[in-house]
């Protein structure tokens, strides 16, 4: 790929989700790129360019950009943070909102579903404990595809194979067309998806009392981490949790937050003095 | 070292499990039968079983039902692997006490997922 051609992809990308990407990482827009050609009808990335150049296409700068911010998931990914969520998280808020016996969530970086999904899973197991309670999922991601596909909770046999105990299987989904399986209503309904850029203004989403955002801020530079951190900090309760991805720590990042002690990938807002 | 028995009557699928296990630390032995698994089952259990469905001499469900009976039966780890994809045989694979369920094809990263579902790795 062109230097020119890389600088102009990767700033359109940048400007519009955060995502940085440097110039090793070339090979990803040229195998992520290469379906949108085909999709617009054009044989070859350096064609795709010079679309690009020409008359303003928003439809086209939506595609490159969808397509750089799709990232794979899976059920309950990393496990710890669904286990730490049962063991330590409810129970505290179980505690502290048992008056208001109301739990806002949100993911972040929803995808495809996988991880909302996990928590709605995680959430009805622990049924008998929240009866009477209100427990509000919010799964967000920049990318409308997705969001179209966490919707539906209609997913491959390879998928639900991958982090999926096979009893949540059974219990959750239905099977349809032989090897897709779909989650049931009662999973599906308790997960709101909308279409959000981790860029924009979050005082829109309301305040959260647990917060996923995880191996997201991965792909942010550090100016950039520092921002979305600082503005997940305001939407965050005082005595909210955030979930961070194992490779990500706000250390050096942003004073916001402070690691929870003994309970890795987990933080806690520091409290104001 | 954690050991895995793989019961499949394919040749092929048992090299490809057996290389997949070995890379994920386990030592495996192998059957081609239920009622090859059974006899190694009687000489020793093994932490583990990766099992096929459909086989000559005693099919999957058979095996397992048979190796639940064994003193210290309930003791293995069972991971059925098969081409039976619906609800109704996942659901009569866990009542004969399966702990996981592979539906075929299956990856390196789906073995090691359900493998460590149920706390083998």
């Amino acid at each position: 790929m062109k230097p020119e051609d890389f600088d102009l992809l990767s700033k359109l990308v940048r400007e519009r989700s955060g995502l940085v990407l440097t110039p090793d990482k070339s090979y990803l827009l040229e195998s992520r790129l290469m379906p949108v050609a085909r999709k617009v009808g054009v044989k070859a990335l350096d064609d795709l360019v010079v679309r690009l150049r020409g008359k303003a296409d928003a439809s086209l700068e939506r595609l490159i950009v969808d397509a750089m911010t799709t990232n794979e998931t899976l059920f309950f990914r990393d496990t710890k943070p669904f286990e730490q969520l049962r063991r330590l998280i409810l129970p505290g808020f179980l505690e502290r909102r048992a008056a208001k016996k109301h739990i806002r969530i949100w993911c972040a970086a929803a995808s495809t579903g996988q991880e909302p999904y996990s928590l709605a899973m995680c959430i009805k197991e622990e049924a008998d404990k929240l009866k009477g309670w209100r427990v509000e999922i919010v799964g967000t991601d920049i990318n409308i595809e997705v969001i179209e596909r966490a919707k539906a909770g209609v997913y491959s046999q390879f998928e639900v194979q991958r982090g999926l105990p096979i009893q949540m299987l059974v219990k959750y989904f239905k099977q349809i067309d032989g090897d897709k399986w779909q989650l049931g209503n009662e999973i599906r309904e308790m997960v709101k998806y909308s279409e959000f850029n981790l860029l924009a203004d979050m005082k829109p989403l309301g305040q959260f009392d647990i917060v996923f955002c995880r191996n997201v801020l991965i792909y942010f530079d550090q100016p950039t981490k520092s921002k979305v951190l600082d503005r997940i900090a305001d939407q965050l309760a005082e005595d909210g949790t955030l979930y961070l991805g194992g490779a990500e720590t706000v250390l050096g990042v942003t004073d916001r937050f402070e690691p929870v002690p003994g309970e890795r990938g987990l933080y806690r807002p520091v409290k104001k003095k | 070292m954690k050991s895995c028995l793989i019961v499949d009557d394919s040749r092929v699928v048992r090299m490809v499990a057996r290389k997949i296990l070995v890379d994920l630390g386990f030592h495996t032995v192998e059957a081609e039968d239920g009622r090859k698994a059974l006899d190694i089952c009687l000489k020793t259990l093994p932490d583990a079983v990766l099992l096929d469905w459909n086989m000559p001499v005693m099919n999957g469900i058979e095996f397992l039902r048979e190796l639940r009976k064994l003193e210290g039966g309930d003791q293995p780890k069972v991971v059925f692997c098969t081409t039976e994809n619906d609800l109704a045989h996942i659901q009569e694979a866990m009542s004969a006490g399966a702990d996981e369920y592979i539906m075929k094809p299956f990856d390196a990263e789906i073995i090691q997922s359900k493998f460590t579902q149920v706390g083998l790795i």
